[in-house]
């Protein structure tokens, strides 16, 4: 089993730390991971994306142009990123800012409105918690102890007391993901 | 088995340093490789192990401070990228001369000039070829994954030490950034060992110790240029360093690439094999000097071109034509400047070059 | 005035019970190569002679520049390193932080410290690093043979400057003593010459002083001489020191600048 994925949205958005816990979480499914950030000049509100691979095989390239999953955050993302799912991928999407929604046919396009949701809970900050529990509803071959496990590892302890907050996120995203049909 | 942990490149660099009982890391902030100072700092390295940290005014203070660090005998780490590289190139010269041992560090970005702060492989001239003023080698480490990052701080110390010579790490921003496993190796206290010709104090009726590059008799330079040559020859024979990957059996093409450039060629190796039925073996260089040239010359046999693939306009494609001659077709492919490769476009290239499509 | 009895045997005046003056026993036999009347050999001298004195030569490391001192670890009997140009004080940095019970002195020329490596040179201060600078400022380049430095005199002619040193195009002689005493990092300051045994003798205390401070880690001790290039001013050493007293001296008064990490000038 090899996953590919990327995750690209705004910088601010957690999308670093949603591959970094991703990362983890493969860790504690003994699994091979890479994590690679596009990376640029230090800008709040900048573009941002990270690439991760988790795989039961020895990683060859951390750089990639096709991927198994995309998970997209906004509208620049998905002006690059729909068209770079391998056919019979997968694409998640915020719809929140999206204009020009995905039209593709030969992928599985699933929405979760974790931005609305995150404002409803009251938890902006459990936006990014809410996507990754989409993703890992859908895909489905990561462990839900093994992704608290991830959590936990890739958070400082000084910020352990949000694990509650965050796994309530989590939760939420498993939820209310929903399949959209072209 | 040590310690795993998922880390950055530049991270493990850092711990590694820490762990290998580094004396002294001086450093400046440069973009992509700011992290392994950062990560220094923030471990506290004088109350783990003792080690300096210091933050230099330039590139230019922090390798004249590793220069006078190694001449106490102590192990000395600095890292940057490409343009700091260019700063610090007269004193790697000189240390270099004065035959001192230290580690450094390059995360490579684009150039030339000021360039841009993604990653890029084209100081392989910089690194292999000198860099600097005068008939000089460094050794010269290519590490393709966070854990060779680690593993190549304590290579690098041991090899610095064995010939008291300047280690290249030649990483880039890829495999500075990238978060991997990293499996770290146990901790060895830092060295009391006091090296013979260490300035350290003239003790008791031993004669001085005097670190110096200078030699204003061209004759005795000379001398000291045989003698050094003598022991670039020795690393030749002694310490070339290479993966082979995919190697076995009868090849239609051979891949050489280092760094960033051999994962993703792992992935081009693939795509030949599912797309075109073609057996593509890849020789991954770990040292870029000594270069693993007779590897080469014997897989260059019985294929039917080679292809470099590099992140550069054709650097290290020079010393793979000087090791086949002109009976082996070579080519080079990379995209550079800043861009990284990814696989389609190293399988595209490929395809274009060889197959003519 | 009395005669001088010549038919004595050297033996005879050279008696332990005669003596006023002998070498260093830190001087290696081999020939200064400074020129005749130049005050290096004076400086490094009494350098030696206070090592010798303290007994601190198995604890002394010197950092030597690029410059007419460039080979000076092969004329004293102590470990040296040899820096790039303008770069000792960086080294020196170096070395003492990883020798921090050591005494680490750096020797610099005025191209050296005050022109190539001013970025070191400053920072080193700033950081009041725990090690003795020795500055040497005769104003010009005498190595490469008397070209414009960092602190030549204005109207000073010199091979870059053959109509003499011009301030519209060549700005104003750089003060980098007074100006690196400002900086907190620094704690004693002092600006000497060799051309009188006056001057000897107080440029000893000197180094002492700042060698007693360097082991209580005060910070950075900053000694300048000013000195004399003969060849490179194009005089006799007997004219030079004459032109040093006339035309260096009212430019960069002699004395302590800072003491105890204050400003006393």
């Amino acid at each position: 089993m090899t996953e590919e994925l990327i995750i690209a949205g705004f910088g601010g958005q957690g999308v670093l730390s949603m591959g970094k816990i991703l990362a983890y979480s493969g860790i504690m499914q003994d699994q091979e991971v890479s994590w690679m950030p596009a990376y640029g000049p230090e800008m709040r509100g900048g573009t941002a994306n990270v690439t991760v691979i988790v795989s039961d095989q020895e990683i060859s390239s951390p750089v990639l142009n096709r991927f198994d999953t995309a998970i997209i955050l906004n509208q620049q993302s998905m002006d690059k990123f729909e068209s770079a799912v391998k056919p019979g991928g997968t694409l998640i999407y915020d719809n929140n800012g999206i204009l020009n929604h995905p039209t593709r046919k030969d992928i599985k396009i699933y929405c979760v409105e974790a931005t609305d949701e995150a404002n409803r809970m009251k938890s902006p900050r459990s936006f990014n918690m809410i996507v990754l529990g989409a993703y890992i509803k859908i895909k489905g071959f990561l462990k839900y102890e093994n992704v608290i496990s991830g959590l936990k590892k890739s958070l400082p302890e000084r910020h352990h007391h949000t694990i509650p907050e965050n796994e309530a996120g989590l939760k939420r995203g498993m939820d209310i993901v929903k399949e959209i049909s072209i | 088995m040590g310690e795993i942990k998922l880390m950055k490149g530049n991270e493990a660099i850092a711990e590694a340093a820490i762990r290998v009982g580094c004396d002294a890391y001086f450093g400046y902030p440069i973009t992509p490789q700011s992290e392994v100072m950062e990560y220094l700092a923030a471990e506290k390295p004088e109350e783990r192990t003792g080690m300096v940290l210091l933050q230099a005014e330039s590139e230019i203070g922090a390798i004249n401070m590793i220069f006078g660090a190694a001449s106490a005998g102590k192990k000395v780490m600095t890292s940057s990228s490409s343009p700091g590289i260019s700063l610090m190139q007269e004193c790697i010269s000189y240390i270099a001369g004065a035959e001192l041992p230290c580690v450094i560090v390059n995360v490579v970005r684009g150039g030339p000039g000021l360039g841009t702060i993604q990653p890029s492989q084209a100081d392989y001239f910089q690194s292999v070829k000198g860099g600097g003023h005068g008939d000089y080698r460094l050794l010269v480490l290519a590490p393709d994954s966070v854990q060779e990052m680690s593993d190549h701080v304590k290579l690098g110390f041991d090899l610095a030490f064995k010939y008291r010579n300047p280690v290249m790490i030649q990483s880039d921003g890829v495999i500075g950034q990238m978060m991997e496993k990293v499996e770290f190796f146990d901790p060895i206290p830092r060295s009391t060992e006091i090296q013979p010709w260490a300035t350290l104090g003239r003790k008791g009726m031993r004669k001085k110790n005097v670190i110096t590059s200078l030699d204003l008799d061209p004759y005795q330079n000379e001398m000291h240029n045989h003698f050094l040559q003598e022991k670039y020859r020795k690393m030749e024979m002694d310490e070339v360093r290479f993966e082979e990957y995919n190697c076995e059996g009868k090849l239609d093409y051979l891949i050489v690439a280092y760094g960033c450039s051999a994962r993703v060629s792992k992935k081009v190796i693939e795509y030949a094999k599912n797309e075109k039925g073609l057996n593509i073996g890849l020789l991954r260089p770990i040292t870029l000097f000594p270069f693993p040239k007779l590897q080469i010359e014997k897989l260059s046999k019985n294929v039917k071109a080679i292809l470099s693939v590099e992140m550069s306009a054709g650097q290290m494609i020079e010393d793979i034509k000087l090791t086949v001659g002109k009976g082996v077709r070579v080519e080079h492919y990379g995209r550079y400047g800043g861009v990284v490769h990814n696989p389609e476009d190293v399988w595209n290239g490929f395809k274009e070059i060889f197959l003519n499509e | 005035m009395e005669s001088i009895d010549v038919s004595m045997d050297i033996n005879e005046i050279i008696k332990p019970e005669n003596l006023v003056y002998k070498k260093s026993s830190l001087f290696e036999e081999k020939p200064f190569s400074y020129c005749p009347g130049c005050g290096h050999g004076t400086i490094q001298r009494t350098l030696m002679e206070v090592v010798e004195e303290m007994g601190i030569t198995e604890d002394v490391v010197g950092v030597a520049p690029v410059g007419c001192s460039v080979t000076m670890y092969e004329f004293l009997d102590i470990d040296m390193l040899q820096a790039p140009h303008g770069r000792a004080a960086a080294a020196a940095t170096g070395l003492k932080r990883v020798l921090p019970d050591k005494y680490v002195f750096s020797y610099q020329g005025d191209g050296d410290f005050a022109a190539i490596g001013t970025g070191e040179s400053i920072h080193t201060c700033n950081r009041g690093e725990n090690i003795l600078v020795i500055f040497v400022n005769n104003g010009i380049y005498g190595m490469t043979g008397g070209q414009m430095a960092p602190t030549s005199l204005i109207n000073m002619k010199t091979s870059t400057t053959p109509y003499g040193r011009k301030q519209e195009q060549m700005g104003s002689p750089l003060k980098i003593t007074e100006l690196i005493a400002q900086l907190p990092g620094t704690y004693y300051v002092s600006r000497h010459a060799v051309h009188t045994p006056a001057g000897v003798r107080k440029l000893k205390k000197a180094i002492i002083k700042s060698f007693e401070l360097q082991k209580e880690n005060k910070g950075l001790c900053f000694i300048e001489v000013v000195s004399n290039c003969n060849s490179g001013w194009k005089m006799t050493p007997v004219k030079s020191n004459q032109w040093m007293e006339e035309n260096m001296f009212p430019f960069y008064p002699l004395g302590d600048i800072k003491v105890d990490g204050k400003l006393v000038k």
